[in-house]
């Protein structure tokens, strides 16, 4: 098939309207919400005393963190699903959970200390903070993977990192509600550690599917 | 250039809005620019320029198919140029790999070699041939015989409908084709 035949099977073709990318990546994270929502309902659930712990600024804290992480990494890659985009300009977004982990760390230090500073930073939970949080994120992963497929991202493994933070922020959100260590330090390591493992996996993968 | 891209830009925001003579006008007029620019780069990469046919062809199917991330209120060359570059370095990757797999690429430190110009743009074609029966069908009939949809439709005893769904499903295919190669 020479190039004038093919332009002209893609001009008779021009009738086809694709969806736009953030209504594929929307129903995409929406279809795998409820498999995150089963492993948090089956294996975690909501903390007992949430009712009590929504009046402490560091529980309410968390959801701020895990938000802040979610909606901006969702903004970032819609950006970057589009194949002239740059990170440039775009990049500060993703800073914001940072700045706010920073705030949070900062008011309590300035607090008299419930615990030691160890203690807060280890907290109980540690180890199935870095399951759980994974273990929701995978199915957002390939929610937000298979949505962004949609696009034409220049940088397949940047874009894949991209739906790791969203899928991880999200996650976030859900085990932020079962966890009972609030502490800004705990956060800042165990929720960004697991966090980088998902980042991680969506560039790896993301390097391979998000090709177009 | 500001005012061919300016044209550009007009050409593909009637494209989307519905005009197929728009389109094809559009995709006519990038062609020699794309051809020109897949060229080039070959050249810088010490590639031969055989090649070049068949990353505008590529170039042609990814902007068919992501059309919708054009956003209509921004330039249209930016967008076509960044998906020229990426599939550019695509075609050099392939390439590179390749290098160490095919002998063909050492023929010529063999003697008695008469060099030979390779026909160029084979790859769809190529894939063309796997493609399932029904969309081989379309795509021929539409591409290479120039029939209208229509006309397609009544030659296959399909609706309409059934042609356009087939035209559409062949072109993406081709393109998961070319990509996955």
């Amino acid at each position: 098939m020479d190039t004038d035949q093919l332009i002209r099977s893609l001009a008779a073709d021009n009738a086809h309207r694709a969806p736009r990318v953030g209504a594929v990546l929307t129903m995409a994270l929406l279809v795998a919400a409820p498999l995150s929502i089963l492993i948090f309902a089956t294996f975690l659930g909501v903390r007992h005393d949430v009712m009590s712990a929504m009046h402490n600024p560091f529980f309410d804290m968390k959801f701020a963190v895990t938000l802040s992480l979610a909606i901006p990494a969702i903004i970032v890659s819609l950006h970057l699903s589009r194949p002239e985009a740059l990170l440039r300009g775009w990049g500060w977004l993703l800073l914001l959970p940072v700045g706010l982990l920073a705030v949070a760390i900062g008011s309590e230090a300035m607090m008299a200390p419930a615990m030691p500073m160890t203690m807060r930073l280890m907290g109980k939970n540690s180890r199935v903070c870095l399951f759980a949080i994974p273990a929701m994120s995978l199915p957002l992963l390939a929610g937000a993977l298979f949505g962004l497929r949609h696009g034409a991202p220049s940088h397949p493994a940047l874009a894949g990192a991209l739906a790791g933070l969203v899928s991880a922020g999200l996650a976030a959100t859900l085990y932020a509600s079962h966890c009972t260590d609030d502490s800004p330090l705990f956060v800042a390591t165990w929720y960004t550690l697991a966090t980088a493992l998902v980042t991680a996996i969506g560039a790896l993968v993301g390097s391979k599917v998000l090709r177009y | 250039m500001r005012g061919r891209e300016d044209e550009w830009t007009g050409l593909m925001r009637s494209a989307m809005a519905g005009d197929d003579a728009a389109y094809h006008r559009l995709l006519k007029a990038v062609t020699p620019v794309l051809r020109a620019a897949a060229r080039r780069g070959l050249a810088r990469a010490g590639q031969p320029p055989d090649q070049a046919e068949d990353i505008v062809q590529e170039i042609l199917l990814a902007v068919h198919l992501k059309r919708h991330t054009w956003d209509s209120e921004a330039p249209f060359a930016p967008w076509l140029f960044a998906i020229g570059r990426n599939k550019l370095i695509d075609m050099l990757r392939r390439r590179g790999r390749r290098i160490f797999v095919n002998i063909d690429d050492f023929a010529e430190t063999l003697p008695g070699e008469v060099p030979q110009e390779t026909a160029s743009a084979g790859e769809v074609a190529s894939q063309l041939n796997t493609l399932p029966q029904r969309q081989r069908d379309v795509l021929q009939s539409i591409a290479v015989d120039s029939t209208s949809i229509k006309d397609t439709a009544a030659k296959y005893s399909m609706s309409e409908g059934a042609v356009r769904v087939a035209l559409h499903r062949g072109l993406a295919a081709l393109t998961a084709k070319l990509r996955d190669q």
